[in-house]
């Protein structure tokens, strides 16, 4: 791995720091990426499936998982995890992300975690060849690919500090703070940075200056690099060693902060918890000197950083760096109240989930009404035996007649002299448990049934103790010797199209139960859709929690409500055409029993 | 700081409380007292009857060794394990009088080094324990780069320091090593000197020393020495750290346990415990030590890193001697917070006038800030500019600000109008100016 991030790199954000997102999606919109860098994030104590974000002008929704392993399997190109977790539980997201795998990079930001659950954690991820940033840590960018969270600051500092697009310097620092300005310095005095890694304050951290560094080498983007220590520890003399064995052979430009810490005896801490110095090999200047006696370029002071980095710069004589086009984030932006994922309006054409209504209407197309239905409500192009299932549907649950209590109220409103579309809801406003119901309910219980392997007498025994009547079962005059046809070519057309019908399969074995208690106790026409259409959704592969969402939202009842609104429109216009008049009912068709009212 | 000293009773506090987990084969009486005076220690022995009973050694508990040779343990009163009661009593009461001067460091019984004056406030008392010499091992564990280190040797006390190359078996372990690893490890590596007979219980005994020390987050435990009699267990001196990051997780098996300040430290000045307890009480992080209260350059740096930096160049150009303090404000600390900083700095360094009748130099300095919000911490500099600009006419501070991060346009332009409203003098810089330069600039005039 020569570079640690790429333009297509995807993270995972463990904890919805929504300021720290924001601040990513700014960057990768500043530098044209093509997908955000973000592609979930993890917030175990939310209700919310997705996040909003601005994009340049326009918002996008970012994906909210509940557990790492969730967004892992919906997002599997997402290879690296930002994980924002506290000091108390870090440790156990980074080795969770281990363990599920497919991480090429974690980068911990809390600062303090125990230190034998931080060795343990980076001594796994090392077993596992994947690169740790931190802990505490602000983290690492790769300019025009890809940037941890908050590094670099404001996306006005970015620019200034080159960081949006690739310079030639690899940088390695352990402050967060001092990583932006050395990005400033660098940018004033060379021309900005190819790759950037803050490793991180505390005693152990994961990557430490080698890693980086030997990354860095066989980076053919980096051209030299700079590293900035500090008092304590003894990771300079690692790259001491590189340096000496000609394993890194690209320019070193470094500085050990810290200096001032050889005045002072061991009671004043300067600076992070690892920048305490055991002994004087670990001071600042003795690493100082041991790095320049290697041929690393080492300034006199911090103050002299600059002047040294100009100076190897410019005698590395590169040539000057294209500057991209940028895109602007506008300073003011507005969330927007509402989001549509269906349709489209703002081109050329209106799309349904991307096709131009053009390309779905005329009979030419060969499409139909249930392909608009799979594109508008379930956006996605539905195979051609589930579009005919859905119009067959539609087709059958179009009337039943005028007495039923939809049409009823339909043509008593028309005959009120209502409009049409007040005639049509007054119809629509009865559907629900007890009218068109039937059909959420059987597909409710009947896969609750199977899901749970009830046999059908356990499943009557349920219903039993539920008090409730299985829906889609019973019919008033058809009974199995009396078919309804209905049904029947339901039945046939599922088992020549569909690819299984585990559902109906099961319902059919319940319908022998019931039938042998009473004839008419059949599987009816509502039963059979409600059932037909989650062994459609399961044929089509959506998981058994998609499907029950599905039902839970009312997705079946939708079908009824459309189909039947074909035979209300035909009640309210058959009023209309026969022009008759307002409807009074019958006092005699009227039970009276009114008594006076008591006093109290 | 993650790895904290402890005192040697809480050490033996907390391998007591978990004994018979980690040695289920060997017994510790736990027969040991902290106490602060004489009085206390006759109190406790109302429920200790071994305090009355057993001849006692009594030594001071306060993070310092050497005891010995300080002339700090008593063990005789006329000879070796006579110490009644009374005479730990009377003695402990002596030396908690009076400072006492204690040496860090000796060469042979001769002190070398430098040598601390301080009052005596804890010590321990225990039983005298009568052993012999071959019944007393040393046994310690820390980490030492990436790995856990175990150091053991036949012979304990005064032996294994001075003749330590020789002496002493090391051992490493990964993090990563498995129970049985570690095991099959310690018993590979018994020291040679141990007899054979007690070879076994020894490992035994060091298999459960360093769980205990791996499983209770010790970052540094030494039992130096620990008497083994048949099964019975002595720990006749230890010394141990903790890494105090993992105080959340070991609250029980911890239990109460303090971190003191070492002995000889120079008290916290009332200044710098506020800050401490502001840090303590913030997301942000409040830091400040007092170097030299009557320096002329103070410095008020945003950032663990900067601050270092600031202070380097300081010492470089100007040198220790003008150095105030150190300190550093950052991870977005509040306004109220930042001006509760501000305040406290600006009213140290407004106490005494330079002897050579100099301005005084205030750095406000810090790199550019990743999240910092520069505006609203520098509100909280300015409303302290307010409360204490006269003092700061009267000790003619001359302010040299550099900054950049968020909104730092904003923070420098009001910090600037701020300044120049009070008639305070002020130069202030953004990220176009390097980060230290604004140190050679003050300097410069």
């Amino acid at each position: 791995m020569a570079k640690l991030y790429t333009k297509d790199t995807q993270a995972i954000f463990w904890n919805n720091n929504t300021t720290a997102i924001q601040r990513m999606l700014d960057y990768d919109y500043t530098i044209q990426r093509k997908k955000p860098s973000v592609a979930a994030i993890v917030a175990p104590t939310s209700g919310n499936k997705f996040e909003k974000f601005f994009y340049g002008p326009d918002e996008i929704m970012i994906p909210l998982y509940k557990t790492t392993a969730a967004a892992k399997a919906a997002q599997p190109g997402a290879d690296v995890l930002l994980n924002f977790a506290s000091f108390r539980t870090a440790y156990d997201v980074t080795m969770e992300a281990l363990e599920i795998g497919g991480f090429s990079s974690i980068m911990i930001t809390a600062e303090g975690i125990p230190e034998r659950l931080a060795r343990a954690m980076n001594a796994t991820a090392r077993e596992k060849n994947v690169t740790v940033i931190g802990p505490a840590t602000v983290g690492a960018i790769a300019p025009g690919a890809f940037k941890i969270a908050n590094i670099g600051g404001t996306i006005e500092n970015i620019v200034q500090s080159k960081l949006h697009r690739a310079g030639s310097c690899g940088l390695v620092t352990r402050s967060g703070g001092l990583f932006n300005e050395l990005s400033n310095i660098i940018a004033i005095n060379a021309d900005g940075i190819a790759e950037g890694v803050a490793i991180g304050g505390d005693r152990f951290v994961g990557s430490v200056f080698i890693d980086n560094l030997l990354r860095m080498e066989e980076n053919p983007e980096v051209k030299y690099m700079i590293l900035l220590g500090e008092v304590g520890g003894t990771e300079e003399y690692k790259v001491i060693e590189a340096v000496k064995s000609g394993k890194i052979k690209k320019p070193i430009i470094a500085w050990c902060i810290g200096t001032i810490a050889k005045y002072y005896d061991s009671g004043v801490q300067f600076g992070h918890a690892g920048a305490s110095a055991n002994g004087d090999m670990e001071t600042a200047e003795a690493k100082n000197n041991a790095m320049a006696a290697v041929g690393i370029h080492v300034p006199a002071s911090f103050n002299d950083l600059p002047l040294m980095i100009k100076k190897v710069y410019t005698e590395l004589n590169l040539p000057a760096i294209p500057e991209p086009d940028m895109s602007v984030c506008p300073s003011v932006r507005k969330s927007k109240e509402f989001i549509c994922t269906i349709s489209d309006d703002r081109g050329d054409e209106c799309t349904y989930a991307g096709f131009p209504i053009s390309s779905l209407a005329t009979p030419e197309t060969g499409k139909g009404i249930g392909d608009v239905v799979s594109l508008l409500w379930f956006k996605k192009q539905y195979p051609k035996w589930a579009t005919d299932f859905i119009e067959t549907v539609i087709k059958t649950v179009a009337d039943h007649g005028p007495a039923v209590s939809g049409a009823h109220n339909a043509k008593v409103t028309a005959r009120a002299g209502k409009s049409v579309v007040e005639s049509l809801v007054t119809g629509l406003l009865t559907i629900g448990p007890r009218f068109g119901g039937a059909i959420d309910g059987a597909a409710e219980y009947f896969k609750y049934a199977d899901d749970n392997k009830l046999t059908p007498a356990e499943f009557l025994n349920h219903m039993k103790k539920e008090g409730v009547p299985i829906p889609g079962i019973g019919h008033r005059i058809k009974s199995l010797k009396n078919p309804d046809l209905r049904v029947e070519g339901l039945k046939k057309y599922a088992a020549q199209y569909f690819p299984s019908t585990s559902l109906l399969d099961y319902a059919l074995t319940v319908e022998q139960l019931t039938t042998s208690k009473k004839e008419n106790l059949i599987l009816n026409v509502d039963g059979t859709i409600g059932i037909l259409m989650v062994d459609m959704w399961r044929a089509l592969g959506y998981t058994e929690e998609e499907i029950n969402e599905f039902i839970s939202s009312g997705t079946l009842n939708a079908f009824f409500i459309v189909g039947r609104s074909i035979g209300f429109i035909g009640h309210v216009l058959d009023e209309k055409r026969l022009a008759m008049p307002m409807y009074r009912h019958p006092m005699s068709d009227i039970l009276y029993d009114v008594q006076v009212a008591d006093k109290i | 700081m993650a790895q904290k000293a402890i005192r040697e009773y809480d050490a033996k506090s907390i391998l007591a409380k978990h004994w018979d987990k980690y040695f289920p084969n060997f017994t510790y009486a736990y027969e040991t007292v902290m106490v602060q005076n004489g009085s206390e220690l006759a109190a406790m022995a109302k429920d200790k009857k071994w305090l009355n009973e057993k001849a006692l050694v009594a030594k001071p508990d306060m993070l310092f060794g050497k005891r010995g040779k300080n002339g700090l343990v008593l063990f005789r009163d006329t000879k070796p394990g006579d110490v009644s009661l009374a005479k730990a009593t009377s003695w402990i009461d002596e030396k908690s009088s009076t400072a006492q001067s204690v040496y860090f460091s000796f060469d042979g019984d001769t002190p070398t080094g430098e040598v601390k004056t301080d009052m005596l406030t804890h010590f321990v008392v225990e039983p005298f324990t009568p052993h012999a010499q071959e019944e007393e091992y040393y046994i310690s564990a820390t980490v030492v780069g990436d790995n856990d280190m175990l150091y053991m040797s036949a012979e304990g006390g005064m032996e294994v320091e001075e003749g330590w190359d020789e002496k002493v078996t090391e051992v490493a372990f990964a993090i990563t090593d498995t129970e049985e690893e570690i095991a099959a490890k310690i018993r590979a590596n018994i020291p040679a000197d141990v007899a054979a007979a007690d070879k076994e219980k020894f490992a035994d005994f060091a298999i459960g020393f360093f769980k205990a020390y791996r499983e209770l987050n010790f970052a540094y435990l030494e039992i130096n020495p620990f008497v083994m009699q048949g099964n019975k267990i002595e720990l006749l001196d230890m010394v141990a750290k903790l890494d105090d990051t993992a105080g959340f997780m070991m609250r029980e098996e911890w239990g109460d346990v303090e971190y003191p300040t070492s002995f000889g430290m120079e008290e916290k000045s009332p200044e710098v415990l506020a800050i401490e307890d502001a840090d303590s009480k913030s997301g942000a992080s409040l830091k400040l030590t007092i170097l030299k209260p009557e320096a002329r350059i103070w410095t008020m740096v945003a950032g663990g890193g900067a601050s270092v930096v600031y202070a380097d160049t300081i010492a470089d150009l100007a040198g220790i001697d003008d150095l105030a303090n150190y300190g550093e404000y950052s991870g977005g600390p509040t306004t109220s917070e930042t001006k509760f900083y501000a305040d406290t700095l600006i009213d140290l360094m407004t106490r005494i006038p330079d002897k050579q009748g100099r301005e005084k130099i205030l750095i406000i300095g810090g790199a550019i800030a990743n999240f910092t919000d520069v505006a609203k911490t520098f509100t909280g500099i300015i409303q302290s500019f307010e409360t204490y600009a006269q003092k700061m006419k009267e000790h003619k501070v001359k302010t040299y600000v550099r900054r950049g991060g968020p909104n730092y346009e904003k923070g420098l332009k009001d910090i600037k109008e701020a300044a120049d409203r009070l008639g305070l003098y002020i130069e202030v810089y953004g990220p176009e100016t390097h980060v230290t330069d604004i140190v050679r600039m003050a300097l410069a005039k």
